[in-house]
């Protein structure tokens, strides 16, 4: 397979719209594909678009005040209540519009967060928006650790990886704990839609987005963005890196509309998963053992996934 | 914007740090981050937006002929375009003073 192998056809890149929404002259880092993704994402949703923002690196690199790279509305609000202030967007645009203070028409509410703002700190506020159902899309940017404070392990940091908080040394090789499975969760509150989605794939992403704007009710969507500084990869890798992430089954692309599982990107057979690892200075070292015991464990969890697809979609051909 | 940020006083932001000038980060100059130039050899490019798409710093444009063009007022220098660019059309070089 060539290299660049989302492209439904390779000239697809110029026929989206060329317009941006998150603008250039933001500080992310070099090849930072969180921003990547950030800018996709918004492209995808276009101009009809309010969006809440926890702090973390988007939020950052964003808004150094007196500027903005937003060309919608934006605000950002505390670590752990982006949910809550979009369901407060919702409500209130809702009632603006029934009391005839703003025409009525279809503003798409986003709330967006990294991995540490959503699997930890602000699952509670996720939670409730999503209980309540209220229409609007959440983003999780998952990088997989606390990068805008300096490479803290999350509870969405992968197993064995190296972070300032979980530095592998001689006792402990990294990150001792399994990543937490934040989509399903989301899942597990029986909202409309659930995707995940990687930078890596753009029109795969795009049209996620798009589907999860159209959707009434709770839509999550969880971002693979690599994160060169934080994984310690070459930046001009991070694209690649999120393509084998994909394919070696360490996070495969998959949907959930209305409970119905299913698989984007279905690989027959996962690429061994030390091509992934190996390219990173965070896994740097793992042990052969380590490295099976992970491959072990993607296989599991890719076949338990597999499984569901196949359970939700009997006999609805 | 009016003034360079650092000129910028807390008498002159708004109340609630409201920005009321939508994408005014675009005045500000990444390129100058940069160590290594992407250079574009459109003999080899075969226009299909790829560098265009994966660019995080929106550094590409793609032309009314489907040529590309760098702008290196933005471009931070992080490879990505030359490493994804499916038939090599674009490289990267040192930056000299
Ligand atoms: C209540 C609270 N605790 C801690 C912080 C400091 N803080 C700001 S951003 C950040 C890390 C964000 O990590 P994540 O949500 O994973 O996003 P990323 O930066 O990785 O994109 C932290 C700890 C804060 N702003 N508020
Ligand atoms: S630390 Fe990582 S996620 Fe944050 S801006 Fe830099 S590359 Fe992007
Ligand atoms: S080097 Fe990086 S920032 Fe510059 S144009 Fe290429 S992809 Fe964009
Ligand atoms: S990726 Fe390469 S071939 Fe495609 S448009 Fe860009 S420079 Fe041209």
């Amino acid at each position: 397979m060539d290299k660049n192998l989302d492209r439904l056809n390779v000239y697809a890149s110029r026929l989206i719209s060329q317009k941006e929404y998150f603008v250039p002259g933001h500080r992310a880092c070099q090849g930072c594909a969180e921003a990547l993704a950030l800018r996709l994402v918004a492209k995808a949703l276009g101009r009809n678009n309010v969006i809440a923002s926890a702090t973390g690196c988007m939020e950052i690199v964003s808004s150094p005040l007196p500027l903005t790279s937003w060309n919608v509305p934006w605000i950002h609000v505390a670590f752990e209540n982006a949910a809550a202030v979009a369901s407060g967007i919702e409500a209130g645009l809702k009632v603006l519009m029934r009391k005839g203070r703003i025409p009525p028409k279809r503003i798409n509410v986003m709330a967006m967060a990294g991995d540490g703002g959503t699997s930890d700190i602000g699952l509670q506020a996720l939670s409730g928006a999503m209980e309540r159902g209220h229409d609007f899309i959440y983003v999780c940017f998952d990088n997989e650790a606390y990068m805008n404070t300096g490479i803290q392990r999350s509870s969405s940091t992968p197993f064995g990886a190296s972070t300032t908080t979980s530095p592998a040394g001689s006792v402990v090789p990294g990150q001792t704990t399994w990543k937490k499975n934040m989509p399903e969760i989301a899942v597990a509150h029986n909202i409309p839609y659930v995707a995940t989605a990687c930078s890596s794939y753009p029109f795969d992403l795009m049209e996620k987005v798009k589907k999860a704007a159209a959707i009434e009710g709770p839509a999550y969507i969880h971002i693979l963005s690599v994160c060169p500084t934080g994984w310690r990869l070459p930046p001009q890798m991070a694209i690649h890196a999120g393509r084998l992430a994909v394919e070696t089954g360490m996070f495969p692309l998959y949907e959930v509309e209305q409970g119905r599982y299913h698989l984007n990107i279905d690989l027959s057979e996962l690429r061994p998963i030390e091509e992934y690892l190996k390219i990173q200075g965070r896994f740097r070292h793992l042990t052969p053992e380590m490295i099976e015991q992970i491959q072990q464990r993607v296989g599991e969890e890719y076949e338990k996934l597999k499984k569901k697809v196949r359970m939700t979609n009997e006999g609805q051909e | 914007m009016a003034k360079p940020e650092h000129e910028i006083t807390w008498k002159e932001l708004n109340v609630g740090c409201v920005i009321d000038e939508p994408g005014n980060a675009a005045a500000y100059r990444t390129g100058d981050w940069r160590s290594q130039r992407p250079v574009y050899n459109k003999d080899r490019c075969i226009r299909c937006g790829t560098c265009y798409i994966f660019c995080p710093d929106m550094a590409i444009k793609i032309l009314a002929d489907g040529y590309i063009e760098h702008d290196l007022y933005y471009c931070k220098g992080c490879g990505i375009c030359v490493e994804e660019c499916p038939t090599d059309a674009i490289t990267m070089v040192d930056e000299e003073e």
